[in-house]
């Protein structure tokens, strides 16, 4: 058997691909790209709820804050690590992102402007996150789906802080309520563009689906998702800002308006109202932390040294 | 998909460049969770730390968030070696020998479960 027949067979069979395995080399980039973006969409997403801790209501729901932040962290780092299998650093990574030469999700190019707006994360942000994911747990690559198992089972405390926080404003007073309903109209659209383009324009989807790297399409969890959270607004009383959103009989699926793909295609081009100010920061905390790396090693250089 | 980025028209599915390392970095470790007493360890995945202590310390943080571990092992990943053949014919194939397998001795039935 050749290494490409060996990998096909492989695939076919549904099993993993694992780190020593030969792959070609398409496989292996568009798993660097796809696991390197997802990382950096975890390190990212830390800013716009951050931004959220020192002003939480509570104690209580600053605790939650500080503890789904934390879980993002270190679903960056799980991912780092899975990339890491294949060949390339995370510091190098890292650096292609501050170079801006790598990208993340444009979910977090929105900014976090009322506390309603960390509920609607939860619900809607983790939410699209987990209908993602838990395809991903089937991927043909062993590390990325192993990764992922890990993360999905954090992201439904996420997903279910945030929904229970906006029960508590929906359930509050009539200006609490209106902040949760303005959250709503600004986070919806960003939220279904995380799927990404229309399957008829999505120019790697067939491929990362032939290799199962993808096993279901952008407008199939998109539908998954609409048709998950709608019900869910219904409950908190909330309007979706969408007027063709409708349940359709026929097709057993909720229809609904189209997204704005100006706006979807600025934000990835790096024209939303945060990408510049997000990179900034993060390059910012990488330097103002760059001493406590290098004093990190040189005390380990010092104890190794004294136990020679 | 949610955090796979589309390609904007005019520009490139992958970014093949690598991005050079301007100063030495911490070393990667592998990390090991025993969940808890009674099972042996099991790999969940490598960090980055400048020594063992602070491995230790980072794993906690990153791999037990919620107590699912009792113990945890460390080990610097260039000190792990790996018997990864290509062909699985490298592993003994129990068919070629199969006195080897319990379940190709034959005992009468009288005898009892054995
Ligand atoms: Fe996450
Ligand atoms: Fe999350």
């Amino acid at each position: 058997m050749t290494p490409e027949e060996r990998f096909e067979a492989i695939i076919a069979a549904e099993e993993k691909i694992e780190p020593p395995d030969w792959m070609p080399d398409a496989y292996r980039n568009t798993l660097i790209r796809q696991i390197a973006q997802h990382a950096h969409s975890e390190i990212i997403g830390m800013q716009p709820e951050g931004n959220w801790i020192s002003r939480a209501p509570t104690l209580h729901r600053k605790a939650i804050l500080m503890a789904k932040v934390q879980d993002e962290a270190g679903h960056g780092l799980y991912l780092y690590s899975a990339a890491e299998t294949l060949g390339v650093k995370r510091d190098e990574l890292q650096t292609l992102l501050h170079q801006g030469k790598h990208k993340y999700s444009s979910i977090f190019n929105y900014p976090t402007l009322s506390w309603a707006d960390i509920g609607t994360i939860g619900w809607l942000v983790d939410g699209a996150a987990i209908t993602n994911q838990v395809m991903l747990t089937r991927c043909s690559y062993g590390p990325y789906a192993r990764a992922m198992v890990r993360i999905c089972k954090e992201e439904s405390f996420h997903q279910r802080q945030g929904y229970e926080s906006l029960i508590a404003l929906c359930s509050g007073s009539p200006q609490q309520k209106a902040m949760a309903q303005d959250a709503l109209d600004r986070w919806w659209w960003p939220s279904l563009m995380m799927f990404g383009p229309h399957d008829t324009d999505s120019t790697h989807t067939e491929q990362s689906m032939e290799w199962k790297i993808k096993r279901v399409s952008n407008d199939d969890l998109r539908q998954q998702f609409v048709d998950m959270t709608v019900p869910q607004a219904d409950y908190l009383g909330l309007t979706i800002p969408d007027p063709e959103l409708r349940w359709n009989e026929e097709r057993g699926h909720y229809d609904f308006g189209e997204i704005d793909w100006d706006e979807f295609w600025a934000v990835v081009k790096g024209n939303g109202p945060m990408n510049r100010d997000r990179v900034d920061h993060k390059v910012a905390a990488w330097d103002e932390g760059s001493w406590v790396r290098e004093a990190a090693l040189a005390h380990a250089a010092k104890r190794a040294e004294s136990a020679a | 998909m949610t955090y796979d980025v589309p390609v904007a028209p005019g520009e490139s599915a992958v970014v093949e460049e690598r991005a050079e390392l301007s100063a030495e970095t911490w070393p990667m470790w592998e990390v090991f969770v025993r969940a808890r007493r009674g099972i042996a360890h099991v790999h969940i995945g490598s960090l980055h730390a400048a020594d063992a202590e602070t491995a230790l310390q980072n794993a906690r943080d990153v791999y037990t968030r919620r107590g699912e571990g009792a113990s945890l092992w460390v080990v610097r990943s260039s000190e792990v070696h790996a018997f990864e053949p290509e062909e699985i014919s490298d592993f003994v194939d129990a068919n070629e020998k199969p006195y080897r397998l319990a379940t190709t001795y034959d005992i009468p039935d009288e005898v009892g479960h054995m």
